[in-house]
């Protein structure tokens, strides 16, 4: 065989590598986007499939931005938006308050206990995401562990209303994504020089001063990751509201999917994902931004 | 690190090790619970197991949700290497951001948008051209193949760009040709990753409740589906018994593997150690 072929051969080998999972992302990633955009600027009707075809018989565009211009001036819908994204961020937040003293222990101890305390992050996250919000559920019912508890001690007379609220939205929201936010957080402090806080020390910088001046700017790659692995995605959240909130707990992955499987207007929830998504895809980028620096950084 | 920070961030560490676990611990405890009253504590008993394992239709979905992420994992690892080698050995490509974009994407997607346009999706191609002609097992499996492949390519990414290339390099100074240095090298080298990536894959797709409520059919409930519909109801003693059953599984082999991972990286080291001496 000639040494011609057997390069062709292998740029081929290299083509056929590159294009399998292209064309299946293209199909079934890409693909996708297009078909909701499309159902968006449709009208519900009752039929099969329930919503107006883009193009009438004589090849006329039926697209309208009805839709779009509901969502954006109905009062329930922008409350909806305004308040996922106050959640998301708050919890965001909580996460980063208690991610990041955690994720600087971890990093600070013993190679031994390291690399357990890791795995202890790690661990839950293996354990299915519906039955550790299910958890909560049993810990923050009226007749929960944790009101028994409380009023075995005394310390109230009947049970606080703790599932069904905000706060057990944030407490199934936080727990759910905090490694998320260890984990990339772990991942730089582990790599930074010590001596560099202790030199800011040794000059005399306070303790907080060092913080803020050493760590924290050296850390912020890794806060930026882990906030945005948080936010992102429970921005879309359904599971946690639906278990653990309220009826009233509008966050707008449960209202798409009521307006979906509920409701069964498909254009109005294609719209509803549509305008989530124009919402993400900042913070997405960024991301992807933060990851190819990364990536390139390590190579 | 001095001794008020340490205390500051030894209290933490404790307090967060506490909220992860003991809303596990407390599953676990309440499994044993002989009352039918999930929260009141009615005296120890293992009732629930009996009926857990007597219980076909838990059963039937746990079965489904085993044969989707084992196909899953499978089509996710060899996908998910393939584009992972892609983007960090074969240079510029043509079309190469928007390959990497695609790849990166579906990791924060919120699960509602990615449902919800997979079965838009399936419904448009039933149309055009008949398949696929039910929803079910093929769609939740192409479903989850494309959300966890990004893991995998994220992992063997990672692996490939921390690796040095010298080994590959020289095999091919040596004469290789590239697709034999691939199998013959790259691959061997890459063969733990490729085992971390398949055991996500498959716990992911095993735990995806709303991709899968959006892409399934009539009749086709994977477990977490089936364990939805009777939470929403509120605790259930029986799936107190489910979860106990998953939680001691699932930490269990991860921490095996674990364990297993570090010894082979020991061994690594030594040997690595020994060939430089």
């Amino acid at each position: 065989m000639s040494a011609g072929t057997d390069k062709g051969r292998d740029m081929l080998w290299q083509r056929f590598t590159v294009a399998i999972p292209y064309i299946w992302l293209l199909i079934f990633f890409l693909a996708p986007f297009a078909i909701i955009l499309k159902i968006s600027t449709a009208d519900p009707i009752i039929a099969q499939p329930p919503f107006t075809p883009t193009f009438d018989d004589g090849g006329a565009l039926l697209a309208t931005a009805d839709n779009y211009k509901f969502l954006l001036t109905d009062k329930l819908y922008i409350i909806t938006y305004l308040k996922s994204v106050s959640m998301a961020a708050t919890a965001t937040i909580l996460c980063l308050l208690l991610g990041f003293p955690m994720a600087y222990g971890i990093a600070r101890a013993g190679s031994a206990a390291r690399s357990i305390l890791l795995l202890l992050v790690i661990l839950p996250f293996w354990i299915s995401f519906l039955l550790r919000v299910y958890a909560w559920m049993g810990l923050l019912n009226n007749h929960g562990v944790i009101n028994n508890f409380l009023m075995w001690l005394g310390i109230i007379d009947a049970p606080l209303q703790l599932i069904y609220t905000d706060f057990a939205i944030y407490i199934g929201l936080v727990y759910s994504y905090l490694p998320f936010m260890i984990l990339p957080l772990y991942a730089i402090l582990e790599r930074m020089d010590l001596d560099l806080v202790d030199a800011a020390l040794d000059l005399g910088a306070r303790p907080s001063q060092a913080f803020w001046d050493v760590t924290w700017p050296l850390a912020r790659p890794g806060v930026i990751a882990g906030c945005l692995l948080v936010f992102i995605p429970a921005m879309g959240e359904y599971v946690i509201p639906y278990l653990l909130g309220g009826p009233e707990a509008l966050m707008i992955g449960r209202v798409l999917f009521d307006e979906f499987f509920v409701n069964r207007d498909w254009p109005l929830a294609s719209s509803v994902a549509i305008v989530l998504l124009m919402m993400l895809v900042v913070p997405i980028v960024f991301l992807q931004r933060s990851q190819a620096k990364d990536a390139g950084g390590a190579a | 690190m001095n001794r008020k920070t340490s205390r500051f961030v030894l209290s933490v560490l404790a307090f967060g090790y506490a909220f992860l676990y003991i809303p596990l611990a407390s599953v676990i405890v309440y499994s044993f619970n002989d009352s039918r009253l999930a929260t009141v504590w009615g005296g120890f008993s293992t009732r629930w197991y009996g009926e857990l394992l007597r219980n076909e239709q838990v059963l039937d979905a746990a079965f489904l949700s085993l044969r989707i992420a084992v196909t899953t994992a499978t089509f996710a690892t060899i996908f998910g290497t393939m584009a992972g080698m892609a983007l960090s050995r074969f240079g510029g490509f043509r079309g190469r951001t928007l390959f990497a974009g695609m790849i990166i994407s579906p990791l924060v997607m919120p699960e509602v948008i990615t449902g919800l346009s997979l079965l838009l999706l399936f419904i448009s191609l039933q149309q055009l051209i008949g398949w696929p002609a039910h929803r079910g097992f093929t769609t939740i499996t192409i479903a989850h193949t494309t959300f966890a492949m990004a893991y995998v390519t994220v992992i063997i990414q990672s692996r490939l760009s921390g690796m040095d290339q010298s080994l590959e390099e020289a095999a091919m100074d040596l004469g290789g040709r590239p697709l034999r240095v691939v199998f013959d090298i790259t691959l061997p080298l890459i063969a733990p990753a490729m085992v971390a990536g398949w055991l996500l894959a498959f716990t992911l797709s095993l735990d995806d409740l709303v991709i899968a409520t959006f892409v399934s059919g009539p009749g086709g409930s994977t477990l977490p589906m089936l364990i939805f519909s009777k939470v929403k109801l509120g605790v259930t003693p029986d799936i107190n018994a489910l979860a106990t059953l998953i939680i001691l599984f699932v930490s269990i082999s991860v921490i095996v593997a674990w364990y297993a991972m570090r010894r082979m990286q020991r061994q690594t080291e030594k040997n690595m150690q020994t060939a430089a001496k």
